[in-house]
């Protein structure tokens, strides 16, 4: 009875694959996978019209999780990827996943610009405060004081603040959530798929192996008290002073986006060739 | 009902359904994803609880199905089955997991689930004024007491472990 009544409509699991993940039990990723899937079915989007695109890091194995299509690139250039096949297919709806080591340190230039550019696409930092793939370095987002063998004494210096970073570079729509809260990280990504531009969606995961202290942000988060502005001023104001765990959609622009004015390709391939020809 | 002011508003019986089954089907998800990661962290006596689990509220999700006749509680649950902040009262916490977790804390972490559920369903009973929506939720809470009561009696049968229970000769935090 039901599956004749509902086949037509997308339900959560069918936008995961069979690909069990292998994070670690207790890892915030795992609520992320399931916004992802909670996203999509909400915006009724047929896996095969999605693309998800990652680069390197435990965050960024999701695309393996999911059953649209995936592209997992090489460390800190998924944006590059993204913003390539969003101008060349704007049919499809392009969501970048990466993690705080890999958009920020070694993708931290392609961030500023996917910013500046504002390609209609979502990227989505699941932002743990260390390398967890690769045991627990210290990440841009790490806090000073953070203090392991790999960093005695902690790093003395200042964290990243992406979203600050991005209001400043041109994102056009800035959101903070936490992953505990995957029912409202599913709402914000909707949201952050829906609105033209680039949007930026810092997801708070926390990594339960290198970071345990983590588990408590959820005791920390709370909800934005103020609802979301279209003032980069005012944004910037409320994202410099608050406690870095203000959940919710912080900023909404009004940028249009960067396409291309046609599809039509400059130069024919073929005359492409002939230059080159050896 | 404070505690659930981020509920979903029951109107009709058909929401009701729509709502329970929501409850049973997070319930499922999470204990499959559970199940799952003890899988593949190798952890075959948790694998078996979780999946007993999953099924158990499979059984549930797929009783109220049946009992919705003809109402696509499905459909319905997509539309208006939503927390708006917070989850489901019946989805563990999967941040609690660990790979080497016990069958005591693989119950420790469905009971207030299970626990929350009722008060759900029991907070509706109460508030309700609509006979429909109160005998079938009567129905729901009496379900739910009886999960309740299993667990206790499972815990009994699962003594807590060791406080050495964590611990191994490999650990992962091989930078501290």
């Amino acid at each position: 009875m039901s599956t004749a009544k509902t086949q037509l409509a997308c339900k959560p699991a069918d936008y995961k694959s069979d690909i069990k993940p292998i994070w670690c039990p207790g890892c915030g990723d795992y609520h992320v996978l399931m916004s992802f899937t909670r996203a999509f079915a909400e915006l009724g989007l047929p896996p095969e019209q999605i693309v998800v695109v990652s680069g390197i890091g435990c965050s960024s194995r999701i695309p393996a999780y999911t059953n649209c299509y995936g592209f997992h690139g090489v460390h800190g250039r998924s944006l590059a990827v993204g913003a390539g096949l969003k101008v060349t297919r704007p049919d499809l709806t392009v969501v970048v996943a990466s993690g705080d080591g890999d958009g920020y340190s070694i993708g931290g230039n392609h961030f500023l610009h996917a910013c500046r550019r504002n390609v209609d696409m979502t990227y989505v930092v699941m932002d743990n405060h260390i390398y967890g793939m690769t045991k627990g370095q210290p990440s841009p987002t790490t806090e000073p004081e953070f203090d392991t063998a790999l960093s005695p004494g902690g790093t003395g210096l200042r964290p990243f603040h992406p979203l600050v970073i991005a209001l400043a570079s041109g994102a056009n729509f800035i959101a903070r959530c936490f992953s505990g809260e995957p029912n409202e990280t599913a709402s914000v990504l909707v949201e952050a798929i829906r609105h033209p531009g680039f949007s930026f969606v810092e997801i708070l995961s926390p990594c339960v192996t290198f970071r345990p202290d983590e588990k408590n942000w959820k005791n920390l988060v709370h909800p934005a008290p103020v609802v979301a502005t279209d003032d980069p001023a005012k944004a910037a104001r409320r994202i410099m002073t608050d406690d870095g765990f203000n959940i919710g959609i912080l900023y909404r622009g009004d940028r249009k986006p960067y396409a291309p004015e046609t599809g039509q390709a400059l130069v024919e391939l073929s005359e492409l060739e002939k230059e080159f020809e050896l | 009902m404070s505690q659930f002011a981020d509920a979903p508003k029951i109107a009709s019986l058909a929401d009701l359904f729509a709502v329970a089954y929501q409850i049973e089907a997070d319930a499922v998800e999470r204990y499959t994803v559970l199940a799952d990661q003890m899988e593949t962290h190798n952890n075959p006596e948790l694998v078996a609880v979780f999946r007993d689990l999953a099924r158990a509220e499979a059984i549930h999700r797929d009783e109220i199905l049946r009992l919705a006749g003809d109402i696509d509680v499905i459909a319905h649950a997509q539309r208006m089955a939503k927390w708006k902040r917070g989850e489901s009262p019946e989805e563990s916490d999967l941040s609690s997991a660990h790979y080497l977790m016990t069958p005591w804390h693989a119950l420790q972490l469905a009971l207030p689930g299970e626990e929350r559920a009722l008060a759900f369903f029991t907070s509706i009973v109460e508030s309700t004024t609509d006979p429909e929506i109160k005998r079938m939720a009567a129905e729901f809470m009496e379900e739910e007491t009886e999960h309740v009561n299993l667990v206790h009696q499972l815990l009994k049968k699962y003594p807590s472990p060791p406080e050495s229970w964590p611990q191994e000769s490999d650990p992962p935090v091989s930078q501290e």
